[in-house]
């Protein structure tokens, strides 16, 4: 598969098959808090996203121009880590300056996405599987919508829930990581579709 | 081997200073918002503070507190504060602790909001004279089975300057029931004339975390943290008759004006209800007595709602409601201090409305 399929496909995997949430169960712990408010979600999901398609473009270089040509694959978690650490750090000051509104709807996110576990992840996968900068690309941005799309799909869930008589242990927590669960049974369907690596 | 080594290392390092240099380098530039300026009520006070940092840091460099359970971490929404010019829109963060009339008047949450530009905010005066307290436990004395008195020697700094009637709040460490430190507010019991002490009556409440580590766990001689005086449930400056009303630990407030009341000697008609289950709920009742004769005009009116069966009680009995029913009259000029649950106040100061005495001139400090 060369070219322009090949980027689409990764992309859909990412999106779908491979959803970075509901396949590999990463990125929960923003995933758990926040889900409860439709809006902050929304918010949430987009920065996510952005952060993602960006510092996997970002440790890709860092990997493929520096890591590599020195043997030092192995320094690929440290470096990974401060290097989205950073730049986060970097973004949110610059929205915080720039957009007053953009820092009220985006903002405030961000500091929660530096020990956001997808994210990293995102990077080692690209890593693993050996992408181009392209499809790297390609990869964190369909990884950051799929993100987006199930933080979304379970935030719409829960408001549905609000009504519901929840069992007393279940509230929370629980009922989530068990909607979780079945959204990740709902998903594996797609998975004749397309599979990553 | 070595050279591996030390290219690795050197990688790293690299990569380590080059982003704290970038983050640096952002700091102070991007992140630079300079000095800007507070203006606070109308120009009282001028304060010039670093730009960026949220504004209930810049306002506690300053010197002054605003009442804070958090620590700013935005989840407890007490540290409201009035921005009346400059600012910007509210954060997402803000939005659950405000109702909307604050929203209209523009009050944030000041542990969220940052200050990037000159500003104008208003705050109550008296919180220009809240402080921290170092204190140490001087006395514990049991007034009921379920009311402690605890006097608080103020060590740093050594005098508090308080109206009678206002409260602190009390700084619970982490132990058992709290994995951080709180604050809860007690109403001070002491005479604002001891302006060494700090004297609290505090009632457990079953697993609530300051009273529960009052009774359970705080002896004589140990460390305290206070800061206040905070609030405005202090005795108005009229010659009007005066109706006091209390139950429980709603007593502390009413004690320190009452003392202060004897100090000052200030002789207006005072009458105190006092409402109590039975007889093992009342306290200080020597000390009224005391008062009695001490003030002019001062009647101590304690009434029991459920006596036990063979108890020796020749006062009042009744819901302290229905006691006051009974026995106010003409009532139309007085001023009422209200002090207690919040059931039992506006239980009161429904009886009071329906007696004539205007909304205006009833004043309470409910126990949230």
């Amino acid at each position: 598969m060369e070219g322009m399929w090949y980027y689409t496909a990764v992309f859909f995997a990412a999106v779908f098959t491979n959803n970075i949430l509901l396949a590999n169960y990463l990125g929960m712990c923003s995933f758990l808090s926040v889900a409860k408010e439709l809006k902050a979600s929304v918010g949430l999901g987009i920065a996510v996203t952005f952060v993602m398609a960006s510092t996997t473009v970002l440790n890709w270089m860092v990997y493929n121009f520096l890591l590599e040509p020195f043997g030092l694959e192995y320094l690929r978690f440290i470096v990974f880590i401060i290097v989205i650490a950073a730049f986060v750090q970097l973004v949110e000051m610059i929205i915080e300056r720039v957009s007053e509104s953009l820092y009220a709807a985006l903002g405030i996110f961000l500091p929660l996405i530096t020990v956001n576990c997808a994210i990293l992840g995102v990077s080692l996968f690209m890593v693993i599987r050996d992408y181009d900068l392209v499809t790297s690309f390609f990869f964190g941005l369909g990884s950051g919508l799929g993100w987006f799309l199930a933080i979304m799909a379970m935030a719409g869930i829960l408001q549905k829930l609000k009504k519901a008589r929840i069992p007393k242990g279940l509230e929370g927590a629980g009922i989530t990581l068990i909607i979780t669960g079945i959204m990740a049974l709902a998903f594996m369907g797609f998975a004749g579709m397309l599979m990553l690596g | 081997m070595i050279e591996a080594l030390l290219i690795s290392v050197l990688i790293v390092t690299s990569v380590a200073v080059f982003l704290a240099l970038l983050m640096v380098i952002a700091d102070a530039t991007i992140a630079n918002y300079g000095d800007v300026n507070i203006n606070v009520n109308d120009g009282s006070k001028d304060l010039t503070v670093k730009g960026g940092q949220p504004l209930l840091k810049a306002l506690n460099s300053e010197g002054i507190f605003i009442p804070s359970a958090c620590g700013g971490r935005g989840s407890c929404g007490l540290c409201k504060v009035q921005v009346v010019k400059g600012g910007g829109q509210l954060l997402p963060t803000e939005l659950p602790w405000l109702s909307e009339e604050e929203r209209k008047d523009n009050v944030r949450l000041s542990c969220q909001f940052k200050v990037k530009e000159d500003i104008e905010i208003k705050i109550p005066e008296e919180l220009f004279l809240v402080k921290e307290f170092k204190t140490r436990v001087a006395a514990i004395r049991d007034l009921t089975y379920d009311i402690k008195e605890v006097t608080l020697e103020l060590i740093d700094p050594p005098e508090i300057n308080a109206a009678a009637g206002q409260f602190i709040q009390f700084q619970v460490p982490e132990y058992e029931l709290t994995d951080e430190e709180v604050y809860r507010a007690y109403s001070m019991s002491s005479a604002p004339s001891d302006n060494k002490h700090v004297e609290l009556e505090i009632r457990l409440v079953p697993n609530g975390i300051c009273t529960t580590y009052v009774h359970k766990f705080l002896k004589e001689g140990d460390l305290v943290t206070i800061n206040g005086p905070y609030g405005d449930f202090y005795l108005r400056d009229t010659q009007r008759e005066i109706i006091f009303v209390a139950g429980g630990s709603g007593m502390a407030p009413i004690k320190a004006i009452l003392l202060d009341m004897e100090e000052k000697k200030i002789s207006r008609k005072i009458r105190y209800f006092f409402g109590a289950r039975s007889t093992r709920d009342l306290f200080l009742v020597d000390e009224m007595k005391r008062l009695e004769n001490a003030l002019p005009d001062f009647t101590f009116i304690p009434a029991l709602s459920a006596p036990e069966e063979g108890e020796a009680w020749n006062g009042e009995t009744g819901l302290i409601t229905e006691v006051m029913d009974r026995m106010l009259e003409h009532v139309e000029e007085t001023e009422a201090y209200l002090c207690g649950s919040p059931g039992m106040i506006d239980a009161c100061i429904k009886v009071l409305e329906d007696k004539g005495v205007p909304e205006e001139r009833i004043f309470y400090d409910k126990f949230a």
